[in-house]
C-alpha cells in the first residue's frame, strides 16, 4: 500500500513537472553553463527547462517557421531583436545574459603561445573557426584576424564548423591543429583546461553580447518568465562567470 | 546564382563523378564475389557493405573524422606515406563518399550477377572461354542494367550527401563546400532566395535522375531501390 502511494505521488509529481516545462533553444557555446543552470533552476523553482543546443541562425529559421521553443538564449543580440521586430519574440524581454569571450585554442599542449604569435608565424595546416556568416564567434574570429592583419594569409587554411561546438570538435580531435572557439568550451577552474590557448584581447573584436528573449509561444507562461528571472539572479551569474563569460 | 553557388555545383558534380568511377571499380569485384560465393563470410561482407544504408551519416562522419585524424590509424598511415591528413580535403571526401554510397552500387550489380545464373557461364566454359573471358564477354554484358542502376544511384546518392561532408569537410570553397552544405549555409544566413535556387535545382535533378532510372530501366527498379 505504501508503495502504491509512493508511485501515485511520483506520477503526480511527474505530471505537475510536465505542466511547468519550458522549451529552451540554447546557443551551442552556452551548452556547459546552461546544463548547470537548468539543474539549479529545477531545484529552486520546480520548473523543468528542456534544452536544445545548436546554431543561433538555425534556431532563428526554425522559430520563424513555428518551432515550439518558448525561450531563446542566442549567441548574439541581433537575432533576439529581429525576432521581436517580426513578432516572434516578446517585446521588452531581451536582455544580455552573458558576454562571450574568444580563445585561440589547440589540443596540443605547447602549440599556442601566450601572445598568439603563432597566427603570424604559421607552421600549421588547418585553422578552424565557426562559419563567420552565421556564427557570432566566427565573425569575431574574422574581426580579430583582420585587426592583426593576418586574415588574408591565413584564409587558405580555414576550415569552418557549422557552429562553435563543431569547431571545437575539429580542434579537439586534432583534425585541425588549432582554432577559434568560445572560452566557455575550454575553461576548467578559471583557466584553459587541456592543450594550449590564447585568450584573444577584447580590443581585437566587438563584444559578443549574448541576449535571451521570451518567444511568442512562451508569452504568459510562468516557467518562461521564471527562467529569465533566474538567469538574472546571482546563482546563475556565478555559473556564467565561472565559465569565463563577462557580465553586464 | 552567384559564383560560390556555381563553384559548389561544379565541385559536387566532380565529386560524384570521381566517386561513381571508383565505386564501379571497387564495387564490381565485391558484387561478383557476393553473387557467386558459397563462403560463410558472405553474410558478414554483405552486412558490412549494407551498413551505410542504416547508419546515420553522423556515425560514419564521426568515425571517419577520428580514424582519418592525426591520432587515428588511417591518419597515421597517410602521414607516414607523406600524404598529409584526409579530413578537410577533396580526397578525404572522395573516400568517405565511396563508403557512404557503396551499397547503392554493389547491390544492383550483385542482383544482376545473381540473375544471370550458372547456365550462361557454363555454356561459355564449354566454348572454352576462361573465367576472365567469360566474365567480360558474358557476365558484364548481361548485367548491364545492374551497372546502369548502380552508377546512377551511386552518382545521385553522392550528390545528395550532407551529414558526412558537414562533419569532415570543414566547408572549404572549391574543396569541400558541396551543394548540400551551401544550401544549409544559405538557410542559416537567411538567404532564402539563394537557397531556393539551389534547393529547387536539387529537387529537379533528383527527380529527373529517378525518372530516367524508372523509365529506361523498369525491370530492375523493384529490387534495387530501397
Amino acid at each position: 500500500m505504501k508503495r502504491l502511494a509512493a508511485l501515485t505521488l511520483a506520477l503526480l509529481a511527474a505530471v505537475a513537472a510536465r505542466a511547468d516545462d519550458v522549451q529552451v533553444a540554447v546557443a551551442a557555446n552556452f551548452t556547459g553553463p546552461m546544463q548547470v543552470i537548468a539543474a539549479l533552476f529545477e531545484r529552486d523553482t520546480g520548473h523543468k527547462a528542456r534544452l536544445s543546443f545548436g546554431a543561433t541562425g538555425k534556431f532563428y529559421a526554425q522559430i520563424a517557421n513555428g518551432a515550439p521553443f518558448e525561450v531563446l538564449l542566442a549567441a548574439d543580440d541581433e537575432t533576439p531583436a529581429r525576432l521581436v521586430t517580426e513578432g516572434h519574440g516578446v517585446a521588452g524581454t531581451p536582455f544580455t545574459y552573458a558576454i562571450g569571450k574568444l580563445v585561440l585554442w589547440s589540443a596540443k599542449p605547447d602549440l599556442v603561445d601566450a601572445q598568439g604569435d603563432i597566427l603570424k608565424k604559421g607552421g600549421f595546416r588547418h585553422l578552424a573557426l565557426a562559419n563567420p556568416k552565421t556564427a557570432p564567434y566566427g565573425a569575431a574570429a574574422m574581426q580579430a584576424m583582420g585587426r592583426l592583419g593576418v586574415a588574408e594569409t591565413l584564409k587558405p587554411l580555414f576550415v569552418q564548423g557549422e557552429n562553435i561546438a563543431q569547431t571545437q570538435q575539429f580542434v579537439s580531435t586534432g583534425a585541425a591543429e588549432l582554432g577559434f572557439v568560445a572560452y566557455s568550451q575550454v575553461i576548467r577552474n578559471g583557466a584553459i583546461g587541456n592543450g594550449s590557448g590564447w585568450l584573444v584581447p577584447e580590443n581585437l573584436y566587438d563584444p559578443i553580447r549574448q541576449d535571451a528573449v521570451i518567444l511568442a509561444r512562451g508569452k504568459d507562461k510562468p516557467a518562461a518568465a521564471a527562467l529569465l528571472a533566474f538567469l538574472k539572479g546571482d546563482k546563475a551569474k556565478e555559473v556564467i562567470r565561472s565559465f569565463g563569460y563577462g557580465l553586464r | 546564382m552567384g559564383n560560390p553557388d556555381l563553384a559548389a555545383v561544379w565541385l559536387t558534380l566532380k565529386l560524384a563523378t570521381v566517386v561513381t568511377a571508383l565505386l564501379l571499380i571497387v564495387g564490381t569485384p565485391i558484387a561478383w564475389w557476393l553473387a557467386r560465393t558459397r563462403s560463410a563470410l558472405k553474410g558478414v561482407v554483405g552486412a558490412v557493405v549494407a551498413l551505410p544504408l542504416v547508419l546515420p551519416p553522423t556515425v560514419l562522419g564521426f568515425y571517419l573524422l577520428i580514424t582519418m585524424g592525426p591520432h587515428g590509424p588511417v591518419g597515421r598511415l597517410t602521414e607516414a606515406l607523406g600524404l598529409g591528413l584526409l579530413p578537410f580535403t577533396f580526397p578525404g571526401l572522395v573516400i568517405a563518399s565511396v563508403f557512404y554510397s557503396l551499397p547503392f552500387v554493389v547491390q544492383p550489380i550483385q542482383n544482376a550477377f545473381e540473375a544471370i545464373g550458372e547456365r550462361p557461364l557454363e555454356a561459355a566454359a564449354t566454348l572454352r572461354a576462361g573465367p576472365w573471358d567469360a566474365f567480360w564477354s558474358v557476365a558484364v554484358p548481361m548485367a548491364k542494367p545492374g551497372f546502369l542502376s548502380g552508377a546512377i544511384l551511386g552518382f545521385a546518392h553522392t550528390v545528395g550527401e550532407f551529414g558526412i561532408v558537414l562533419m569532415i569537410g570543414g566547408n572549404i570553397p572549391d574543396k569541400t563546400r558541396v551543394v548540400s552544405v551551401q544550401i544549409y549555409d544559405h538557410v542559416e544566413a537567411l538567404e532564402y532566395a539563394e537557397a531556393h535556387w539551389l534547393a529547387g535545382g536539387m529537387v529537379a535533378f533528383s527527380f529527373l535522375v529517378l525518372l530516367a532510372l524508372y523509365t529506361f530501366n523498369p525491370a530492375r527498379r523493384q529490387r534495387n531501390v530501397r
